[in-house]
């Protein structure tokens, strides 16, 4: 009895401390799950990180083939990029619209997120099928398998989240923006800028160094 | 002694993508990181397609404009800040970066010694006969 008095007065003190921690109770769903989709993507960053520890290992090993030098076009790899920035952009202004309730706006941005992305995606497979027509495809060196594999795994998950995206529009059509459809608008939005954050490092790493 | 307020009043936590104040709040972050994600993208184009760095310091004037540029993708755009509600966040976030730097830089350092103690293929053909 007296050790629980003591308990709850050391609590009262600690929730005086540190703003009413006590007071808090659970945290709503909407953190709850945008925290645990946090921790999933972090899981996905790591092992995009073995992806890249075995292409920074394996970058010189051309066996005699060609090299990043002679592959990579740094005009294309520009557009790349910016197609990807400005999907981010429009994704986070269509969240920001849902959340006003502003259906027009958010419809306008997420198709606009969906165009660059495709564009993006288009320009990645263009990309692999001419360097597949070069006869430097996966199998012609160990540079080139880890190439294909590290930025291969980034446009299937540009591609997963284009379908993802196509469905979560579909689904504010057919349900209104509720709550748990803005749950997982916010969980897309997250996914998506963190394959922007994913190819910031595979541009300089892979096509910015390997350029040179 | 204060009254309590609900389980949601002054949450002490705050989800990832979701910024401290109201919307318009959040508008202006997007747009604010997009502008410095632009201007680092471009500094990393520059430096790696002309000689303004001093050549052998290029690889790492490219790693810290790829840092720099994610970090301002984190804050700006997952929005994870310092702020005492975004603990988890950034304890989960430190967590990752520990073992990602684990994988990469153990891979590198374990591969590089294996290189450099391998023999050469003539001596493993030697062997092998």
């Amino acid at each position: 009895m007296s050790a629980q008095a003591g308990a709850a007065g050391l609590a009262g003190a600690e929730a005086a401390t540190t703003g009413g921690l006590e007071r808090a109770g659970p945290a709503p769903v909407r953190i709850v799950v945008a925290y645990g989709f946090w921790l999933f993507l972090l899981s996905d960053i790591i092992m995009f990180a073995a992806l890249f520890a075995s292409y920074a290992v394996l970058s010189g090993q051309t066996a005699g083939g060609p090299s990043g030098r002679e592959l990579f076009e740094l005009r294309h790899v520009g557009i790349e990029t910016l197609c990807l920035l400005f999907s981010s952009y429009t994704c986070g202004l269509g969240v920001v619209a849902i959340e006003r309730r502003r259906l027009g706006l958010f419809y306008v941005c997420f198709a606009l997120t969906f165009a660059l992305g495709a564009t993006f995606l288009g320009l990645e497979v263009s990309e692999f099928v001419g360097l597949v027509a070069r006869g430097a495809g996966p199998s012609r060196s160990a540079f080139l398998s880890a190439f294909f594999s590290l930025v291969g795994l980034h446009g299937a998950h540009v591609t997963a989240g284009l379908l993802w995206l196509t469905f979560m529009v579909a689904q504010t059509a057919a349900r209104g923006p509720r709550d748990f459809v803005r749950r997982r608008l916010l969980c897309f939005s997250l996914f998506w800028h963190a394959l922007d954050i994913i190819w910031v490092a595979l541009l300089t790493l892979v096509y910015l160094m390997g350029a040179r | 002694m204060e009254q309590y307020a609900g389980p949601h009043a002054g949450s002490i936590d705050q989800a990832p993508g979701v910024g401290e104040g109201e919307h318009s709040d959040s508008m202006a972050m997007y747009t604010a990181g997009l502008g410095f994600a632009l201007l680092l993208t471009g500094a990393s184009f520059m430096v790696s397609q002309t000689n303004l760095l001093w050549p052998p310091g290029v690889p790492a004037g490219l790693a810290v404009l790829a840092i720099a540029q994610m970090g301002v993708h984190l804050v700006f755009f997952l929005q994870i800040g310092t702020g005492p509600d975004n603990t988890n966040n950034v304890l989960a976030l430190a967590f990752g970066l520990l073992v990602v730097t684990l994988v990469v830089t153990g891979s590198l350092w374990i591969m590089a010694h294996l290189n450099a103690n391998m023999m050469p293929p003539p001596a493993i053909m030697e062997m092998q006969r």
